[in-house]
């Protein structure tokens, strides 16, 4: 049985339609990329399966709970095997990096503060911020920010580990060491780990499997092989970095010509 | 008329909408506040609440203070130049020491707190949930009503009383003061008068005040933190929405248990 299963799952905002009728089945241990361009879609269906917005239709199982129809405790016990590391980082601020990884271990476990601070120091030791636990989150930089919220999302050793633009907005080397990092994990851990990118490099780098989304649907689900080897437009223009005719020459002429006659009249 | 008809019945829902949401917030929070207590709850979370208490309370004592002493002159003052022309001057004293108790203390101190405190509150839940924060909560399994309003919520209903008994004190003594330099009054005489002035219950009704106002402002600066939707800009928007609601409701909310207590007790 797949760890998480989306199916039939339509989400509208507005009457708009943002995903349309998705259905995707992440297996066991397996790193799932959701590739797409801006606006695809791929961090509202992250949402969708983190629970943390309801669809339209369709349904969210994750270890066999349909998140999209269960209580407020069931949703709760399935974010515990959940941990997450958002594009933003979003580190609480008003807590120290080391009190930040804490943070769950505290709240959700009866451990002894001494094993906590034992266990928080390896976390951040794993991502190689064991030197930085003290200082506050905006001392950092935008590399070590998300390396910390990796230690964050990894500090109750979740079975899912889901990962929103790791590397957006971060150098070559850095993204290129977040990558490295993100396989050591699912190694020494054996997570499951769901990466939201559209960046091709890490992609390919990190993912077992590779879903391409575009205006809410996918185009393209498969194996990193089977999706550089794809023919489909939408996936060859993604892959080939080919821009789309955003600027259409002809309405601009057209417009051109309209505003031209009316300043002569 | 179609339109205004439409109009109204838009607002009308909106305004119940957004009573609702207070009062189910405030009902969670209620819920969950008992961990936010020492011994039994949580330990972190009462941490949370001391440091807030502090910035409620300790950092807002010289502002609440000097705000009292100025009104308290005032008062004294206006009231004295009315009643000296009936040779009453005299009832200066009940007139501060009533008033301040009953009245002004608990609602200058929370004005001063939904200036302070309530503006922080939704500016820091608000900032929050722009950087995901509280989405990050929502997927650690924590709730965001536990971990960030019930601590504000403790913390203001515990140093709000305090603050407005300190406020008391405050205006009475520069009834005091201004009684012993336009009358010569004697300190001792003036605080036996106060004390035959005031009564038991002018204390307890000041306090419940203070402790709907403690509400009030917790609760409506928090939903306004949550509402923020949007980027940076919309945070600086709660916040004032914040200021101006709470202290509007604050007043509406001091006019109505003024009135409970005119009819209840006083008939």
């Amino acid at each position: 049985m797949p760890i998480i299963s989306v199916r039939d799952l339509v989400v509208e905002y507005d009457g708009h339609r943002v995903l349309d009728n998705l259905s995707l089945d992440i297996e066991h241990g397996e790193t799932m990329v959701l590739l797409g361009g801006s606006g695809s879609g791929k961090s509202t269906l992250l949402r969708q399966i983190l629970g943390l917005e309801r669809p339209k239709s369709g349904s969210v199982f994750v270890k066999g709970v349909d998140i999209t129809q269960c209580s407020a405790a069931e949703l709760k016990k399935v974010r515990r095997s959940i941990g997450v590391a958002f594009q933003s980082a979003a580190l609480f601020n008003s807590l120290s990096v080391e009190d930040n990884v804490a943070l769950t271990l505290r709240e959700h476990t009866r451990l002894a503060p001494s094993i906590i601070e034992l266990m928080v120091w390896m976390k951040l030791a794993v991502v190689g911020l064991a030197e930085f636990g003290k200082l506050h989150p905006q001392e950092l930089s935008g590399g070590m920010k998300k390396r910390a919220a990796v230690a964050r999302a990894m500090a109750l050793s979740p079975e899912i580990l889901v990962l929103d633009e790791p590397s957006a907005g971060l150098d070559p080397i850095v993204a290129a060491e977040l990558d490295e990092l993100i396989l050591l994990l699912k190694e020494v851990f054996q997570a499951t780990v769901i990466v939201v990118t559209h960046e091709l490099p890490s992609a390919f780098r990190i993912a077992d499997r590779i879903a391409m989304l575009y205006k809410g649907r996918f185009r393209s689900v498969g194996s990193k092989d089977e999706i550089k080897a794809s023919q489909d437009p939408r996936v060859r223009q993604f892959l080939d970095r080919v821009p789309d005719n955003i600027a259409q020459t002809s309405a601009v002429s057209a417009y051109l010509e309209k505003y031209l006659q009316a300043q002569e009249a | 008329m179609a339109n205004v008809l439409e109009d109204v019945g838009r607002s009308t829902i909106n305004h119940l909408d957004y009573v609702g949401s207070v009062n189910i917030q405030w009902w969670s929070t209620l819920r969950a506040i008992g961990n936010t207590l020492p011994f039994v709850g949580n330990r972190y979370r009462w941490q949370e609440s001391v440091r807030q208490m502090l910035q409620i309370g300790v950092d807002a004592l010289p502002m609440v203070c000097l705000m009292a002493i100025c009104t308290g002159f005032i008062l004294a003052m206006q009231g004295a130049s009315e009643l000296r022309r009936f040779g009453a001057i005299h009832y200066v004293i009940e007139l501060v020491a009533v008033g301040f108790t009953r009245e002004l203390g608990p609602l200058l101190t929370a004005i001063a707190v939904s200036g302070r405190s309530g503006s922080a509150f939704a500016a820091e839940i608000g900032s929050m949930k722009v950087a995901e924060e509280l989405d990050s909560l929502k997927v650690m399994a924590l709730e965001p009503i536990e971990f960030v309003v019930a601590p504000k919520y403790l913390a203001a209903l515990i140093t709000v009383p305090c603050l407005s008994v300190l406020s008391n004190v405050c205006g009475i003594l520069a009834g005091g003061l201004f009684m012993f330099f336009s009358t010569h009054l004697s300190p001792s005489l003036y605080v036996r008068d106060v004390f035959e002035s005031i009564q038991l219950r002018d204390v307890i009704t000041g306090l419940i005040k203070s402790l709907a106002f403690a509400t009030i402002i917790a609760q409506v600066s928090c939903l306004e933190g949550f509402r923020v939707r949007g980027g940076p800009d919309s945070v600086g928007r709660s916040t004032t929405s914040a200021v101006v609601k709470s202290t509007f409701l604050v007043i509406v909310a001091d006019s109505v248990f003024t009135a409970i207590f005119y009819f209840t007790v006083n008939h």
